[in-house]
């Protein structure tokens, strides 16, 4: 290290200039990164919250349009309760609404339809549980959108109106709208497209989006041998999280991004210490002249690339959590995540130092006798 | 790693450098290159020897073989009792850090550091241990440059670059100083004071100085001068 910081001292104003390019990409680092974590907020919070192991979905249904294609009956369900390795299965429903309350809000809504009495059933921060056939219980970013206990939000086109009896304790949403919980039997109504004073089928009252699972304490649910005696197709909580509408594509589109910063962030560095090695050739060839081994010139360049890089990504970091504080909460999906922060910034300095570690390895290959004579 | 294992003590002892029958050829056939055709030098510790010759005569590839900088076609070259031409590239590098010092033309200082790390950078990489190394303040103190060892090159004058490089050279106490043009960038009265200071070293430190120029008015403080011409070394004057 005795040259590599006596360097970074000496031309700081070089390193400087380099030190802000990583730094400025690692502020988009953070900011794609809070972009990610805030849209799978956006897209999946409902579902991450849900004591869920898995879904039991209709057979052969489309995977990435689950949620809304699968329609299962009370068999498939009873198949499930019989599984030894299930703990509780349960109907679950899931369709996406429009309504607007009596104040005036415009709001659409996911909801999920839950049988009040099942391990489903939300936990509230505010009002009461779910009950009587008309209650729904919001997430906490319906009431920032305005609704508030004791609201009635009345559905577009069947006419259903339903009253907000509780609030959810943090984030619930699902395909970026806000989840509403709802007994099963009113769901099923809403779902058949039945408004007030019309008479639900009875194929209806039997059918549910999904057969909820929750595996036994300490048990792995065998999801072949479910599906094989209920007829079903099933999804982990995780795997179902892809049939969210736009999780994927968002998804892929963030991860894509994040792989061209990590990739520009090895290019910056490797260029830069490409050209600093060349600007170094000769000063490389008399520490070379004068006997220091390949590895201790080799030594101090990485450590020097491992300075820039952790220094400068730091800042960098530093920054984009400062602005990102700023964002939370507005319109934008967005949340900090210190473990994913931390991933992205190990992820640039790792890739930095690849990128620079292919450039400074040419010092070992330069011929120590240029030392001598006129060559500069 | 090839260890360069000593050899002929008795030559160690009477001998700092010691070059017999060296070529170094470059190319073949009609673009073959003689950069050094048979070279027989022999300087003992203390030692001041100077080569001169034209530009293109082979000063400098004299200088990389007896540094160990580049393997040559044939011959031997000891240093120490050393025989330089045995080991590979790492092993010549260990030598290098034990045995030799080389003080480049205009200095060859690092930018980015003072007088004071200049003379301590080579006791970075140094193995420790086979002699006591010399205190990079007294060896400023030394050469002159005590007041002036927080400077950096670019503040300094050609002929106290020229010092702090000496004494950089000096520091790990080399039986083999090589010397490239010291005097290339200075005045009259510098490069006087510079190759006086050169000649005081090796005689106070025992060192076998090797010193290649194009300045003829620096050798009346040599012991010894060679002339170099198309490769081949020979008696001066």
């Amino acid at each position: 290290m005795f040259l590599a910081l006596r360097e970074l001292a000496f031309a700081r104003t070089r390193f400087g200039l380099m030190g802000a390019v990583i730094a400025l990409i690692a502020v988009l680092m953070v900011m794609l990164s809070g972009l990610s974590v805030g849209l799978v907020n956006d897209g999946v919070s409902g579902l991450q919250k849900l004591p869920v192991t898995a879904f039991a979905f209709e057979k052969h249904v489309q995977h990435d349009a689950a949620f809304s294609r699968s329609v299962v009956d009370d068999d498939a369900v009873r198949a499930w309760r019989e599984r030894p390795d299930v703990a509780a299965a349960t109907p679950y429903g899931n369709s996406l609404v429009n309504a607007r309350s009596d104040g005036g809000v415009e709001i659409d809504l996911a909801l999920f339809g839950v049988e009040p009495d099942s391990f489903l059933a939300p936990p509230v921060s505010q009002g009461s549980r779910l009950s009587t056939p008309d209650g729904i219980v919001v997430s906490t970013t319906a009431v920032t959108a305005g609704l508030r206990v004791g609201d009635t939000v009345t559905l577009d086109r069947i006419g259903t109106r339903l009253t907000v009896v509780g609030v959810t304790t943090g984030q619930h949403t699902f395909g970026h709208v806000d989840v509403a919980f709802v007994p099963l039997d009113t769901w099923q109504r809403i779902k058949a497209g039945v408004g007030p004073g019309g008479v639900l089928p009875d194929r209806a009252t039997r059918e549910s989006t999904a057969v909820a699972l929750r595996a036994k304490p300490g048990r792995t649910l065998d999801l072949a041998a479910g599906d094989a005696a209920a007829g079903t197709e099933s999804l982990t909580l995780e795997q179902s999280y892809g049939a969210s509408p736009g999780y994927t594509a968002e998804s892929t589109t963030l991860r894509l991004i994040q792989g061209f910063l990590y990739a520009i962030s090895a290019l910056v560095a490797g260029a830069f210490f490409a050209v600093w090695v060349i600007q170094r050739k000769h000063e490389v060839a008399i520490l070379r002249a004068m006997g220091a081994p390949a590895g201790w010139v080799l030594r101090d360049a990485l450590v020097q690339a491992l300075i820039l890089m952790v220094g400068a990504v730091a800042v960098g970091a530093a920054v984009g959590v400062g602005l990102g504080a700023f964002i939370t909460g507005g319109g934008v999906p967005f949340a900090l995540s210190a473990p994913d922060i931390a991933a992205a910034a190990a992820g640039l300095i790792l890739l930095g130092l690849v990128g620079a570690a292919v450039a400074v390895a040419r010092v070992v290959s330069v011929e120590p006798a240029t030392a001598l004579g006129g060559n500069r | 790693m090839n260890a360069i294992a000593a050899v002929e003590p008795d030559t160690s002892r009477r001998h700092g450098l010691v070059l017999r029958d060296v070529s170094l050829q470059h190319g073949d056939g009609p673009d073959l290159v003689r950069a050094l055709d048979e070279v027989n030098l022999t300087v003992a510790p203390g030692e001041f020897t100077a080569v001169v010759g034209p530009s293109g005569a082979g000063k400098s590839s004299l200088l990389a073989v007896a540094g160990g900088l580049t393997r040559p076609t044939a011959g031997t070259v000891l240093v120490a009792g050393h025989d330089l031409t045995a080991g590979g590239q790492r092993a010549r590098a260990a030598l290098r850090r034990e045995h030799i010092g080389f003080v480049f033309q205009s200095g060859n200082l690092l930018p980015a550091l003072t007088a004071r790390d200049q003379v301590r950078l080579p006791l970075q990489f140094a193995s420790g241990g086979r002699r006591g190394r010399r205190d990079p303040r007294d060896l400023l103190a030394e050469v002159g440059m005590a007041e002036k060892a927080d400077r950096r090159p670019h503040q300094l004058s050609g002929g106290e670059r020229q010092r702090v490089g000496i004494a950089r050279a000096l520091v790990t106490e080399p039986r083999l100083l090589l010397v490239d043009e010291p005097t290339a960038a200075l005045d009259r009265a510098r490069s006087h004071e510079v190759v006086r200071l050169l000649a005081r070293e090796a005689k106070q430190r025992r060192v076998a100085v090797v010193m290649v120029t194009h300045d003829h008015d620096v050798l009346e403080h040599c012991d010894t001068v060679y002339e170099m011409v198309d490769g081949r070394l020979s008696r001066h004057g």
